[in-house]
């Protein structure tokens, strides 16, 4: 009884300790995050490095999410400085409206907290894009000439398919005819595109690979597509609390070209580059400051993985061994709860595991905190109801055989039902182990770090071996816990 | 000893028991027999405080059985069930020593009572330290019957104790059990099927159906005298390896 107790008082001490950590640490360095695709990471690692060549302390969350989850993670104050385009603001943002310049556009942001730098030098405009050959074959040159072909498949970056300033607007203005539409990942239709499966994608008008895989860019002769004018977006509140951070920021007003800008994503994209040494060679030139950058070797990268996954998977894992089973114990003791607990636990688990991780943003914020305590709740449901039925399945004559005995509940529960349930327990945390393994990949979305890091910069980059890099560790880990819980299983669970 | 007063006990809306009184007198053994879902298993439980009658009452050694008093009573009960019991993830021994060592007897004194119930109930000492699926079920039995008289309870309650025991070892079994209950001077309730264990072990026999008493004596009344059609019928349905040659 005093031991439940205990680990009960552990368990809430744990989670204060953990907020108050994340809350306390908050205040002092400037949070820099990036969107998923390499030009945001460029223009964050360029940012990055002049903040701290200024001496400014930097939290730096790269390819930390979408649009969305930056925006509110800089309305909330989780990070303080991301980069963005006019557009995107206006159109996704503030759900369009006419602002001629930024200094407009910025008494608008002003309601939100939030200030935008003049822009960085270069419009980044959306586009639609068709390998050349195939183009000029069909004799396209606009968007307008899409509306003879009906029959193209197109293939779009989800986030585009779902904006107003993208592929429904697009549609509208166009008249095109609904034709077939792929959502997918904007570094992945590049490879769609070569492979023939579809026809048509979006573009930013920077990308690298518009030379590099040939690309015809239709003209928007309707001129649908707002400006989208690179800018620095942040917290209006460090004009008081970091001055000399905003202070860089505006440093970087103009200077970056169009070329400049695609030459760089090419350099990172195409020619496989760090893209933190692009950002160094960039400021050299730009700026003539020498700054400082660490590559991470396939080793550092590993280790740092590696923790960052156990420690995800640990916790969370560990939190809900330390909650399902006395909750599971509860739903086989108590038949007035038993089925709510079990409908509770079987909700979470239904909850897409994409979807449990952007929930826990609004709550808990960005980075590891939110990502454990979505692994945390998706853990429960093996472990509470194994634990459940291995009680339950235990046979009457033997729960009588030890009621007849005159031994009360709690030592019953403790001699008799726990062990005979441990096999069915065990199995349960067997199962939570490995689906949190695989799902804690995720987490590196929301900026929580572990071996979803590789991966995602993989997805960005195109490169096989980085997604293998995180993909191969996360595999065998899960393996590793399997079978460490069979080793376990064989070692307490051989009598009987 | 026990005394058992008009205990009425149905399972969803279906009755089964009705109204059924039943005293069984110190260091006297009683056989509850019938057919199955007679219930003979559910009256025993219902003494043993396992299940809860919706009326009546059971008074244990003058006192009404109570929640509070539960745990206290039935450690002055021994029970002993169908195929034994037994934990399947403890050793014969620790089976027998799990109240023992929860009201903290000494070791010494544990050791004691093992070795002097082993002997009583004939079986090696050596066999207490293996797992209860790896003993015959005859032993299973005499490791039980160990277990049930750890605290040296007065009252004995036995649930088909020999069901599933090949005939030979019962035979020995049902002579052991005999020996321990008068030796002792015990005070038993035994469920049984077999007629012919019934007249063996007990002082008198209680035959029921459908959840009442149809008929309480001796083994010569209950042949000799049937109370009715249903007795009769149940005493001729006991088969005699002789009779077929008769």
């Amino acid at each position: 009884m005093i031991s439940q107790r205990r680990s009960v008082i552990f368990i809430v001490a744990f989670w204060v300790i953990l907020l108050t950590a994340k809350n306390v640490l908050a205040q002092a360095p400037v949070k820099v995050g990036t969107k998923l695709f390499t030009e945001s990471v460029i223009i964050g690692d360029i940012t990055q490095q002049l903040l701290i060549e200024d001496g400014v302390e930097v939290e730096f969350y790269k390819q930390l999410g979408g649009t969305r989850i930056l925006w509110n993670a800089l309305l909330s104050g989780d990070i303080d400085i991301y980069p963005d385009y006019t557009g995107t603001i206006i159109e996704e943002m503030l759900g369009g409206g006419e602002f001629k310049t930024i200094t407009e556009l910025n008494q608008k942001l002003e309601e939100f907290g939030l200030q935008a730098t003049q822009s960085l030098g270069f419009n980044n405009t959306y586009a639609l894009g068709m390998v050349k050959t195939k183009a000029n074959k069909l004799g396209l040159e606009s968007i307008s000439d899409l509306r003879a072909h009906p029959q193209l498949n197109y293939g779009f970056s989800n986030e585009f398919i779902n904006r107003a300033d993208g592929w429904a607007g697009i549609q509208q203005n166009y008249r095109l005819a609904t034709t077939s539409v792929t959502g997918l990942d904007h570094d992945l239709a590049y490879r769609g595109l070569q492979g023939g499966s579809i026809d048509v994608i979006d573009l930013y008008s920077t990308d690298a690979e518009i030379d590099y895989y040939k690309l015809k860019v239709l003209k928007d002769d309707l001129q649908f597509f707002p400006d989208y004018q690179a800018v620095i977006l942040y917290r209006k509140e460090l004009e008081t609390t970091h001055p000399n951070a905003v202070k860089i920021l505006k440093r970087l007003e103009g200077k970056i070209s169009e070329e400049e800008m695609v030459a760089m994503n090419a350099a990172v994209k195409i020619d496989g580059r760090a893209d933190v040494e692009v950002a160094s060679a960039f400021i050299q030139e730009a700026f003539g400051v020498q700054t400082e950058f660490t590559t991470s070797t396939l080793w550092s990268r590993f280790i740092t993985n590696t923790l960052g996954h156990l420690y995800l998977v640990g916790i969370s894992l560990g939190l809900a061994i330390l909650f399902a089973i006395p909750l599971g114990i509860i739903a086989a003791k108590i038949p007035a709860i038993e089925k709510s607990v079990l409908s509770f636990v079987g909700v979470l688990q239904t909850i897409p595991s994409l979807a449990l991780l952007v929930f826990m943003i609004p709550l808990l914020g960005i980075g590891a905190v939110p990502a454990m305590a979505a692994l945390f709740l998706y853990s429960l449901l093996p472990i509470v109801r194994n634990t459940h039925s291995g009680i339950k399945n235990i046979s009457t004559p033997l729960i009588e055989s030890a009621q007849a005995l005159g031994l009360p509940n709690s030592v019953i529960l403790k001699k008799i039902e726990l062990p005979l349930a441990l096999p069915t327990i065990l199995a349960g945390i067997k199962t939570s182990a490995v689906i949190n393994v695989g799902t804690a990949t995720l987490g590196a979305l929301i900026g929580a770090g572990g071996y979803g890091q590789p991966i995602l910069t993989g997805i960005r980059l195109d490169s096989m071996s980085l997604i293998l890099e995180g993909a191969i560790p996360a595999a065998v880990l899960a393996l590793l816990v399997q079978g460490l819980f069979d080793l376990v299983e064989k070692r307490f669970v051989v009598r009987g | 000893m026990i005394s058992l007063q008009n205990i009425n006990k149905s399972y969803n809306g279906k009755g089964v028991l009705h109204g059924v009184s039943l005293k069984i007198p110190k260091a006297k053994t009683v056989s509850l027999i019938g057919p199955s879902g007679c219930g003979k298993s559910t009256l025993l439980r219902i003494a043993m405080g396992l299940i809860h009658q919706d009326s009546g009452t059971v008074h244990i050694d003058g006192s009404e059985l109570t929640s509070q008093n539960m745990l206290e009573t039935r450690r002055k009960m021994g029970y002993v069930v169908q195929k034994g019991g037994l934990f399947p993830h403890l050793t014969a021994r620790e089976n027998c020593t799990l109240v023992t060592q929860y009201l903290n007897w000494d070791s010494e004194r544990i050791e004691a009572r093992i070795q002097e119930l082993a002997s009583l109930v004939k079986i090696e000492i050596g066999e207490l330290d293996r797992l209860p699926n790896n003993l015959s079920g005859g032993q299973q039995q005499r490791i039980s019957l160990i277990r049930a008289l750890m605290l040296d309870p007065e009252i004995i309650v036995l649930d088909e104790p020999l069901g599933s025991i090949d005939p030979l070892v019962r035979y020995e079994l049902q002579a052991d059990l005999k020996y321990i209950f008068i030796s002792l001077k015990k005070t038993v309730l035994l469920v049984t099927h077999d007629l012919g264990e019934a007249a063996y072990l007990g002082d008198e026999i209680v035959l029921m159906k459908e959840g009442n008493v149809v008929q309480r004596g001796s083994i010569q009344e209950i042949v000799k005298q049937p109370a009715n059609s249903f007795v009769e019928r149940f005493v001729n349905a006991q088969r005699s390896p002789l009779m077929e040659f008769d």
